[in-house]
């Protein structure tokens, strides 16, 4: 008989190693799909982790590679502040959406203003409409109670159906001929957030290293930090240790809304270009997973997101080159979170066979 | 020493009026990963006997009666019941064989009558009517007053334990198996429980009684069978065993008694005036009206049975829950409003009751564990910012100090047994040497020397100067180290007394008595205890 046993103490070679166990596992689970699928496994396999750095136009798909990573590192790294606090934000998709059309609300609004002040007021703008919209579960949450998994979850349907209706109405191109979305950016200069386009660098990306640095340094060094982490270990030693959980509630909340709001303010003056009906991507979501896969340490997330770009760009090949569904990618994502949970176990507990009748 | 009493009394003694054992133990061991519970452990409870099994917290006490009550299956040995092969699968055949439990912690739903909590631990509940009519019978012959159609939610602790044994009574057992059932009464209640327990002696059933609490033992139990580390060390008669020669064998080592050296104290830092305070939880205890004041070197003991506001009172001070102005005062200075950390800044620090997961983070360091409560007065972080050499510094100081056995200060809190984890959470307090400590329970389920130094460490403190309010449930503790003493009943304060010359009997009225309503049965078991 197999039975769980709980370890003394956590393996921390375990913990380190499993994300790696999880990809390798994902990648032979989805290989088996791919065959099931009457694909080639093996060219599958290489078409997605393989080609997009590697092969032979890595110069076209590894800017994009930068373009995914950094709207998921900045959501990411917001979540995980949240996460290890015990604060649970699945609405981060909501987040972004509400960044990005508040921020490109105010960048429209200048339209065509060229100043060197538009893009920083678009940012902050941006950080400020994921803010609020993080502030709703946060205060519904600290004043009434409520579950924060379950409201910040609602208001991204809110916040499509917001996204639907700015796309319709108030931000339409005035020059679009009736056609859904906004202005694009790319037509505006100086609310355009590319550095450097053919290298897929944007601002969002030096915004994500800074937010890394900066989770880095607060839950290494600073008491707030070891607040967060403290309360997710035990929430009643943290009140002695005179937490108080409101704040600190209000602060991961607002924390993740404002970076996934800024993230969503990139995406949209930048890739994107346009606030439009299919603006929304599941970033936020994916960033949650990559959040877990990356341990939510901050490092571990700069390349669990770098390696989550990595499967939309290599799915977006496979799906070009080798005709998969594109269904099947987001299943191969799904896979992964699934063995890394799965595998998570293994760090707390040790698998014991048992002689029958000794339990 | 140990060896010669284990000698004296070793078995025999036992022989004359006995043919065979009720239950014969033999050999039982029970090992888990990374300790061995049991290590061969043997001995005999003979029918109409009282039997002590004594021993330290974790010394394998718990283990052995869940083997005997069929939780546990042992790795090897065996146990007779009146002489045949005894292999309880599961608690329902243990109880078939007619082995009873009273658990420590209590099963029992509060929201449901005394009835109904017994007719749910039966295999056979007769129907309600009936079954009322034999818990007011079996209350009746053995002194445990109890109306069937109370509320469990509304009884006191005492009174839900006697849910419990009655629970176990209604099923005729031969071995009633309680495992620290005084650890919640009051010292009347105990009284009353003895008495039960004696007539259930002289009717036939055996009793294996659990406990480290040595005069207990010494006035109930016939033979004493002595745990430690999972080895059987010794048995003795209890009566004829002074309870120093028991407790050393209990501990293997001779005992330090702690001593106090000053005795002055000074003005009064800590004013607790008409504190009143909602709990926090719906299951908590409202404090009434509380009532206190300690002075410099002084030591408040507060007793009471668990669950009358201790850890809202503890809660109240640290600054957990907050209160109307005034009701906390520091050196004159009102605290009542200001949070945990404000208050550690004024001088006034606590150690909660629960080591892992309140005054300590299961599986943070215990450099971490040592900011946890020290980066305000050991100045542990520079504008928010922590500087851990500091940290780590402090957490190494205070495992010297207090002689806390750890590998290090990378070690998560969690992997230090109870005993070295206390004195760290102790240590820790005490190092940042507070105008008033309070604590908690500050040797629940901690050994016999650990608790011996935690106590001498709390009288240091005081002759240093510091205002010390020490809570708990062990009379003993708080009668060996407090000058005054008052006892929490149903969240109320009982006036604060002068603790030396306080009697047993002031002390348990203090508590709340024998809870009002068994006064009258108390008379009626000593004429029948009289007359038996």
């Amino acid at each position: 008989m197999i039975a769980l046993q709980k370890r003394p103490t956590p393996s921390r070679a375990l913990s380190l190693a499993t994300p790696l166990i999880a990809v390798l596992i994902t990648m032979i689970a989805g290989g088996l799909l791919f065959a099931v699928l009457g694909e080639n496994p093996f060219e599958a396999i290489r078409t997605i982790f393989w080609d997009p750095v590697f092969g032979e136009f890595a110069f076209y798909y590894r800017p994009q590679l930068l373009v995914k990573a950094a709207p998921l590192i900045l959501i990411a790294i917001g979540l995980s502040l949240g996460f290890k606090a015990g604060i649970w934000n699945i609405g981060a998709e909501g987040q972004y959406i509400m960044g990005a059309i508040v921020g490109a609300g105010v960048g429209l609004a200048f339209y065509p203003t060229e100043s060197r002040l538009v893009l920083p007021l678009m940012i902050l703008a941006g950080a400020f409409g994921g803010w609020v919209w993080a502030m709703i579960p946060a205060f519904l949450k600290v004043r009434f109670g409520t579950n924060e998994i379950l409201v910040s979850l609602m208001l991204v349907y809110v916040a499509e159906q917001f996204l639907a209706s700015m796309s319709l109405g108030l931000l339409r191109n005035p020059e679009g001929m009736g056609f859904p979305g906004s202005r694009n950016f790319s037509d505006y200069p100086a609310a355009n957030s590319w550095i450097n386009e053919a290298a897929g660098l944007h601002w969002g990306m030096a915004f994500a290293f800074i937010a890394v640095i900066f989770a880095y340094v607060l839950l290494n060094r600073h008491i707030l930090g070891f607040n967060i982490r403290l309360t997710g270990d035990s929430p009643h030693a943290a009140r002695f240790a005179g937490v108080n959980p409101t704040r600190l509630i209000l602060f991961c909340l607002g924390t993740s809304g404002a970076l996934a709001g800024m993230a969503g303010l990139f995406e949209v003056s930048g890739p994107s270009g346009q606030i439009n009906i299919d603006f929304a991507s599941g970033y936020g979501f994916t960033a949650i997973i990559v959040a877990f896969l990356g341990r939510l340490h901050p490092v571990g997330i700069l390349l669990a997101a770098l390696l989550m770009a990595l499967t939309y760009v290599g799915g977006d090949l496979a799906q070009g080159n080798l005709g998969l569904p594109s269904a099947a990618i987001q299943v191969f994502q799904g896979m992964l979170l699934f063995f890394l949970l799965a595998l998570d176990l293994l760090t707390n507990y040790r698998v014991v066979l048992k002689k029958r009748g000794a339990a | 020493m140990p060896e010669s009493n284990q000698r004296r009394h070793i078995r025999g003694t036992q022989g004359d009026h006995m043919t065979t054992p009720l239950l014969s133990i033999k050999g039982l061991t029970k090992a888990y990963p990374g300790v061995v519970a049991n290590d061969d452990v043997s001995f005999d409870i003979g029918p109409s006997e009282v039997h002590a099994l004594l021993g330290e917290n974790g010394a394998g006490k718990s283990t052995l009666v869940k083997m005997i009550y069929g939780l546990v299956k042992p790795d090897s040995g065996q146990m007779l019941w009146q002489g045949t092969p005894f292999t309880p699968s599961d608690p329902k055949t243990a109880r078939a064989s007619g082995v009873a439990m009273v658990f420590q912690h209590f099963s029992l739903f509060d929201a449901l009558k005394v009835s109904e909590n017994v007719a749910l631990g039966m295999e056979n509940p007769p129907p309600m009517r009936d079954l009322a009519r034999q818990i007011r019978r079996v209350s009746e012959t053995y002194g445990l007053p109890l109306d069937p159609n109370r509320t469990v939610g509304d009884l006191s602790a005492g009174e839900r334990q006697r849910v419990e044994i009655i629970r176990c009574l209604l099923q005729d057992p031969k071995l009633l198996i309680m495992d620290e059932p005084t650890s919640v009464l009051t010292p009347q209640e105990v009284e009353i429980l003895f008495k039960t327990l004696n007539k259930l002696r002289d009717e036939g059933t055996s009793i294996l009684y659990i406990s480290h609490k040595l005069e207990e033992i010494r006035k109930l139990c016939d033979h004493a069978t002595i745990l430690r580390l999972g080895k059987n060390v010794g048995e003795c008669i209890p009566a004829e065993t002074s309870a120093r020669d028991m407790a050393e064998m209990m501990v293997g080592d001779t005992l330090q008694t702690p001593t106090r050296t000053t005795e002055q104290t000074g003005d009064v830092v800590l004013d607790v005036s008409g504190l009143t305070l909602e709990p926090t939880n719906p299951f908590g205890t409202t404090l009434k009206n509380v009532h206190f004041t300690v002075r410099a070197g002084e030591i408040l003991g507060i007793g009471g049975v668990a669950g009358n506001g201790q850890d809202e009172l503890l809660a109240a001070l640290s600054g957990e829950s907050l209160t109307w102005p005034d009701a906390v005062k520091v050196k004159g200075q009102d605290v009542a409003n200001l949070g945990p950390n404000a208050r550690r800044e004024r001088g006034i620090l606590c150690a909660p009751e629960e080591r892992l997961g309140h005054a300590a983070a299961p599986d943070m360091s215990l450099t971490e564990n040592a900011l946890l409560t020290g980066s305000i007065r050991e100045g542990l972080t520079n504008r928010g910012f922590v500087n851990w050499t500091a940290a780590n510094d402090f957490a190494k100081s205070i495992i010297e100090r207090f002689d806390v056995r750890t590998p290090g200060t990378h070690v998560a809190a969690r992997a230090l047994s109870g005993g070295n984890l206390q004195k760290f959470v102790i240590g820790r307090e005490v190092l940042q040497r507070p105008e008033v400590l309070v604590v908690n329970q500050p040797t629940w389920g901690v050994d016999a020397a650990a608790a011996a130094a935690i106590r001498q460490s709390l009288l240091d403190l005081a002759a240093e100067g510091a205002a010390i309010v020490v809570i708990s449930q062990d009379l003993d503790e708080l009668m060996e180290i407090s000058d005054r003493f008052g006892a929490l009943n149903e969240g109320r304060l009982s006036d604060i007394r002068p603790a030396a010359g306080l009697t047993v009997d002031e002390i348990g009225l203090m508590m709340g008595g024998a809870h009002g309503m068994e006064v009258a049965s108390v008379g009626d078991q000593e004429q029948e205890g009289a007359s038996a």
